[in-house]
């Protein structure tokens, strides 16, 4: 059976589901790299130029760790576009290249370009000649693909009813996710999903946030549509995907009754989080706080600011309160 | 009204020429100083790149003198500039000042479509004489290029080095200030001719190649001035973009002079295989190009953050050993201090004299064994 490496960063929060389902029915096995730890982000740290953001460099050191594993196959595609006339970020773009200009004594990649903001027609033939390496007929890489998508939608579906997209895809492999309930406060909370939903990077964000007495809602939890009727009272079409679901949620959030307030997680470096941050900060009336990490933060630094955040809520909501009894009985 | 634009290199000649032939009033932006750079870091994005941060700043000190319109231009993606003019206008907004602004977005890049779109600007003109400005200003652009060309190539061969920039500085003014054709081929003419007459020395030159962001390269406040810096080093500068190639590239369609786009492109591969924004692949492809033609070394610039720019550099350590030429990676932001820049500079150029002077030894030591006779 061949052996075939799926990093556990950037995209795999996204797609895991429909890539594994997609080799499996191949007839490959899938492996994925562990959860980011100290040990991925100090390889990807020497391996990655200095410049890179964070997510990046964990990337690199995702790759180096089934690098060792003795893969057939390393599957590092080249996003470029998921959705007509929207891009993703660059360094996506450029992923394959800098991995093999980087990291040594690498299996062969699978790096495919997906490109659909014309047509799919190219990654349609793409699909097909990665399943010729598997010695799978078009017909049956078609289906695979379709079985994927469907896994795929199973997941979102799941993020949907209040999970996050990490959560959703452990469910989705058998795992068991214990919920706390009874919050005290809903904060909507924004970010790249491969920064949010990696532990490392956002410092257990959300963990912190729920033991807080916080409920979280991300932008996987608003309907589609809303996003897209928030983010185009913007004046200028957002063509980054991810920006805009992040700016449609923020806009969104900000106009929802049920939201308390809103806390942007944002990577130092980051092209687009530099801009979009701005865009959505300018145009907020709640709390807002934009928290900026890269691999120097340390956590308890993070928790104290989002301790305070959270207080200022509090007690902004206890005044308003008090405020609302009437003096004239 | 009362309109101004961002600053970028010497582009606000031909800019400015431009706007003066849409019979608008122009209020150019002043040149880029420390209260602009202050100005722009402060109401800027904090880890925005720098060309955000110049032109914020330029904006402000526009607007305060009296400028009512800003032109500004866009794209769509995936590098930050197509969004720049948002959030410039976003930040000015909040800042209290009124102002229209007009965002030249080509989302084809056609010539007609521009030219429309520069028509539109001003109401006053027809579109003959529209197409006459365009003309003119291009011209002018034209004429800036062969002399910034002229002093990258005369700066490390003179003596004086002074005379040298004086004289381009002077021409500078003066392509500015004619309003004819024939003025500025004369004006262009007698200075690149002065420059070329100036005494020079006969110490051997190193030659090296500047690539990277187009803003950086074309903007000496962006670069702290590198390309002169270098050129007093007595180290002959190869540009990778000049303005006008940028403007036929991308705004005219190539169609305007011959480009040698598609060739870079190409030598791009097999390091950088996609379009990946802004000028990464650019970037790469001139890398490659310059290596082959014997350069004695490569300099990347770009603004600290920049996100294509990042993916070269993450190419171009393989594309140096695979080709064999030292490459150094330089990223500015307001924190660049003039002094590390210059020390890291002439390292670096002593670095490739050593170089050179160890590759000639043992090239001559080469030579000298195939001419032994009887061996």
């Amino acid at each position: 059976m061949l052996k075939v490496g799926i990093p556990h960063s950037l995209f795999y929060f996204y797609y895991y589901p429909l890539w594994k389902t997609f080799f499996e029915e191949l007839g490959a096995q899938v492996i994925k790299s562990h959860p980011t730890s100290r040990l991925t982000v100090d390889q990807g740290v020497g391996l990655a130029v200095d410049e890179a953001c964070l997510p990046i460099k964990i990337y690199f050191g995702h790759v180096k760790e089934l690098a060792e594993k003795g893969l057939d196959y390393l599957f590092v595609p080249r996003l470029v576009s998921v959705e007509p006339k929207g891009f993703i970020c660059p360094k996506f773009m450029g992923l394959p290249d800098m991995i093999r200009a980087s990291v040594p004594n690498l299996p062969p990649l699978i790096d495919i370009t997906i490109d659909i903001s014309k047509t799919d027609r190219y990654l349609q033939r793409d699909i097909i000649r990665v399943a010729r390496l598997f010695k799978a007929s078009p017909k049956s890489a078609r289906q695979a693909y379709q079985r994927g998508w469907q896994e795929l939608r199973f997941c979102q579906a799941l993020a949907a009813q209040g999970l996050t997209p990490q959560e959703a895809i452990r469910v989705w492999e058998g795992e068991e996710v214990i919920r706390s309930d009874a919050p005290q406060l809903r904060l909507g909370v924004l970010g790249h999903g491969y920064s949010l939903y990696d532990d490392v990077i956002s410092m257990n964000l959300i963990t912190h946030l729920r033991a807080l007495g916080c409920e979280v809602v991300l932008a996987e939890h608003v309907d589609p549509q809303n996003i897209e009727i928030h983010a185009a009272t913007l004046p200028k079409r957002m063509f980054w995907t991810l920006g805009r679901k992040m700016a449609g949620s923020g806009l969104y959030f900000d106009q929802d009754e049920h939201i308390d307030g809103i806390v942007y997680l944002a990577c130092f470096g980051c092209g687009p989080d530099s801009l979009i941050g701005e865009i959505i900060e300018r145009r907020m009336n709640k709390p807002f706080i934009m928290l900026t990490v890269d691999e120097h933060t340390g956590e308890t630094g993070l928790l104290t600011r989002l301790e305070a955040f959270v207080d200022m809520i509090e007690r902004q909501r206890r005044t308003t309160v008090e405020n609302h009894f009437s003096a004239h009985g | 009204m009362k309109i101004t634009f961002p600053h970028m290199g010497n582009a606000h000649i031909a800019i400015k020429a431009l706007l003066a032939g849409l019979k608008l009033e122009v209020i150019p932006p002043p040149p880029i100083t420390k209260r602009t750079m202050e100005l722009g870091i402060k109401h800027s994005p904090e880890f925005a790149c720098l060309p955000l941060k110049i032109s914020v700043g330029s904006f402000i000190e526009a607007l305060e003198q009296g400028a009512d319109t800003v032109l500004m231009a866009g794209g769509w993606g995936p590098c930050r500039f197509g969004y720049y003019a948002q959030v410039e206008r976003d930040i000015l907004k909040d800042l209290g000042y009124s102002f229209r602004m007009v965002v030249l977005e080509a989302p084809d890049f056609k010539l007609s479509e521009l030219l429309n779109q520069i028509k539109d600007l001003s109401q006053k003109v027809t579109t003959l004489e529209a197409v006459q400005a365009t003309r003119f200003a291009w011209f002018k652009l034209n004429a800036v290029d062969r002399l910034e060309f002229c002093l990258a190539k005369m700066l490390p061969r003179v003596i004086n080095k002074e005379e040298v920039l004086a004289i381009y500085r002077q021409a500078l003014q003066e392509i500015d200030q004619v309003t004819t054709r024939p003025q500025v081929n004369q004006v262009t003419n007698k200075s690149t001719a002065e420059m070329e007459q100036l005494q020079q020395h006969d110490q051997p030159l190193l030659r090296l190649g500047l690539v990277g962001e187009i803003y950086t390269i074309l903007e000496p406040a962006c670069n702290y001035d590198i390309a002169e810096q270098l050129g007093r080093m007595n180290v002959e500068v190869y540009r990778s973009v000049y303005i006008s190639d940028w403007v036929n590239d991308h705004l005219l369609g190539g169609l305007v002079k011959p480009s040698n786009r598609r060739e870079i492109l190409t030598s791009s591969r097999p390091y950088l295989n996609y379009f990946v924004g802004g000028h990464g692949r650019e970037t790469v492809g001139n890398a490659v190009k310059l290596a082959r033609q014997h350069y004695d070394g490569i300099i990347q610039i770009g603004p600290l953050t920049c996100m294509p720019e990042i993916v070269a550099q993450s190419v171009l350590g393989e594309v140096g050993e695979k080709e064999g030429i030292p490459v150094m990676t330089m990223y500015f932001d307001e924190h660049a201090g003039a002094t590390g820049i210059q020390t890291r500079l002439e390292a670096f150029v002593d670095m490739l004299q050593r170089r050179k002077k160890s590759n000639q030894v043992w090239e001559q030591g080469e030579q000298l064994n195939a001419h032994v006779p009887g061996c």
